[in-house]
């Protein structure tokens, strides 16, 4: 067995031209959680890594037009570290909390747990809801694409050969806003969501819901983003007559796998109970936000 | 096998240098060219939390770093824990009330817990066994371990 080439450059353009002239397979290292699992059990080969922390652009997290940029390779404990973020984008943070043990956290990033493209990934659904952008920079310049366009199944994404993401942005909220993630796993703990919902609101000042995302893991191959869920809460007071409409949206719209950690039944069952549960949360959030 | 990256790195304060594979992990740097063997393997994939070290001040597994990524880094290891023969206090706590039967997890407990104490001089036992869900233990049942490390945290803050 040859060995792999391993590259840490220090300029993003300097990446992206080691990983678009590579003739094998390659792959960006963030913070190496699905891949050097991967490389540990023989599930993936590379001929070429390329670590992408040494990129000084791609590190911080920085306001910008009212939200935020945070860098790719900015880790779920900086994240959680970070008071600003938590307190405008709650859900985001949920998402991001529930990556495996601090241990992880210390390392994980949410442009890794977006690209690795399991359909379980916690970070990408609330990601979906709050509208989040990816800057994603290749060979061929700079684009920006909504996080949902990412993935396209299970472990397959619409990234180019040597296309990086480079950041994400999380636009300003207005006021009255609130978003929330909840996943349903068998432990507490270090586990692989069988459902997550994330949603993402904002109320007008006599407490009418003007805005709405609703983003379901781990119920089909990608992440769902369903407008019939957000219909069903937008000119609303987010009752419960509202509620109970956008949770049997979300069970409609759910095409989940049936295995061992959740028949299908039981997933949109659970789809329905956890949609609820985030919308309150949710709510609750939006109105006690200024 | 060719062995290309020549990697060095602060362990515990000491300058080290090594020759390492790109596949190689930190851990299988510090357990088999360091020969710091306190790091425990328990399942090479991150689960387990046996192999948890401190790198600039983070707590991670050091299965899941690649030993080039370390190149430069500064790592605290469990052989950096006791003062010469003076024990941390998380040590001795661990071996006053059991908080270890085999001791393969101990020293990714002991790195783990004082990463927690650090930043969280009082926590509560709840906080306690969240931060440590990611260190596994087949012996104990955990709660001797819960014991010690918040006994620990009270002798430390002189309480
Ligand atoms: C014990 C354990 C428990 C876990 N528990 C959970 C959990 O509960 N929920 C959950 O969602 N996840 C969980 N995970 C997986 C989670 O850690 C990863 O999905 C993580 O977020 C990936 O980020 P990373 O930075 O480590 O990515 P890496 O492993 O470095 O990379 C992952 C993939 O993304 C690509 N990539 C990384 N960054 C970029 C970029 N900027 N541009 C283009 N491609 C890129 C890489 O090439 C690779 O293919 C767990 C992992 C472990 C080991
Ligand atoms: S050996 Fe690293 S987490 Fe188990
Ligand atoms: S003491 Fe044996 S695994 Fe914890």
């Amino acid at each position: 067995m040859s060995d792999v080439r391993f590259e840490a450059p220090s300029s993003l353009s300097e990446a992206v031209k080691i990983l678009a002239g590579a003739k094998g397979p390659s792959r960006a290292l963030a913070g190496g959680t699905d891949l050097i699992v991967q490389m540990e059990n023989d599930l993936l080969e590379p001929d070429l890594i390329v670590d992408i922390k040494k990129i000084p652009e791609l590190r911080a997290i920085k306001p910008e037009g009212g939200g935020f940029r945070i860098g790719a390779t900015v880790t779920s404990m900086e994240m959680i570290e970070d008071a600003s973020l938590c307190a405008k984008w709650p859900g985001v943070i949920d998402g991001v909390k529930l990556i495996g043990s601090i241990q992880v956290k210390g390392r994980a990033t949410m442009a890794g747990n977006l690209c690795n493209a399991s359909p379980g990934a916690d970070s990408v659904p609330p990601l979906v809801a709050a509208g989040a952008l990816a800057r994603i920079v290749g060979p061929n310049g700079t684009r920006e694409s909504p996080v949902e366009k990412i993935p396209v199944g299970p472990g397959k994404t619409s990234l180019a050969p040597g296309e990086i993401i480079e950041s994400f942005f999380l636009p300003e909220r207005p006021r009255n806003s609130g978003d929330a993630y909840l996943r349903f796993t068998p432990r507490t703990e270090m586990d692989i969501a069988v459902v997550g919902v994330a949603i993402n609101l904002t109320l007008d000042s006599a407490g009418v819901c003007t805005q709405a995302r609703v983003a379901l893991g781990a119920v089909a191959p990608t992440v769902l983003l369903v407008d019939e869920c957000a219909n069903a809460l937008i000119g609303t007071r987010v009752d419960e007559a509202a509620i109970d409409k956008m949770a049997a949206a979300a069970a409609a719209a759910c095409k989940p796998i049936d295995d061992k950690r959740g028949t299908r039944e039981f997933r949109i069952k659970i789809t329905s109970v956890l949609a609820k549960r985030v919308a309150q949360k949710a709510l609750e959030r939006a109105r006690h936000t200024a | 096998m060719s062995k290309k990256h020549h990697i060095t790195t602060i362990v515990n304060g000491d300058e080290y240098e090594a020759l390492c594979e790109t596949r190689h992990t930190l851990l299988d740097v510090l357990r088999d060219e360091l020969r710091l063997t306190g790091t425990k393997e328990g399942c090479a994939t991150g689960d387990c939390g046996a192999c948890s070290v401190m790198m600039d001040g983070r707590l991670v597994c050091s299965c899941l770093v690649l030993a080039v990524e370390a190149d430069g880094k500064s790592i605290d290891t469990i052989e950096g824990m006791a003062s010469g023969n003076e024990l941390h206090p998380l040590q001795t706590k661990f071996l006053e009330l059991n908080g270890l039967q085999c001791g393969i997890c101990t020293p990714g407990f002991l790195i783990a817990a004082r990463a927690l104490l650090e930043r969280n001089p009082d926590p509560t036992e709840s906080e306690a066994r969240y931060w440590l869900a990611g260190n596994l233990c087949r012996c104990t049942g955990y709660d001797k371990i819960i014991r010690a490390v918040l006994s620990a945290a009270a002798e430390m803050r002189g309480a």
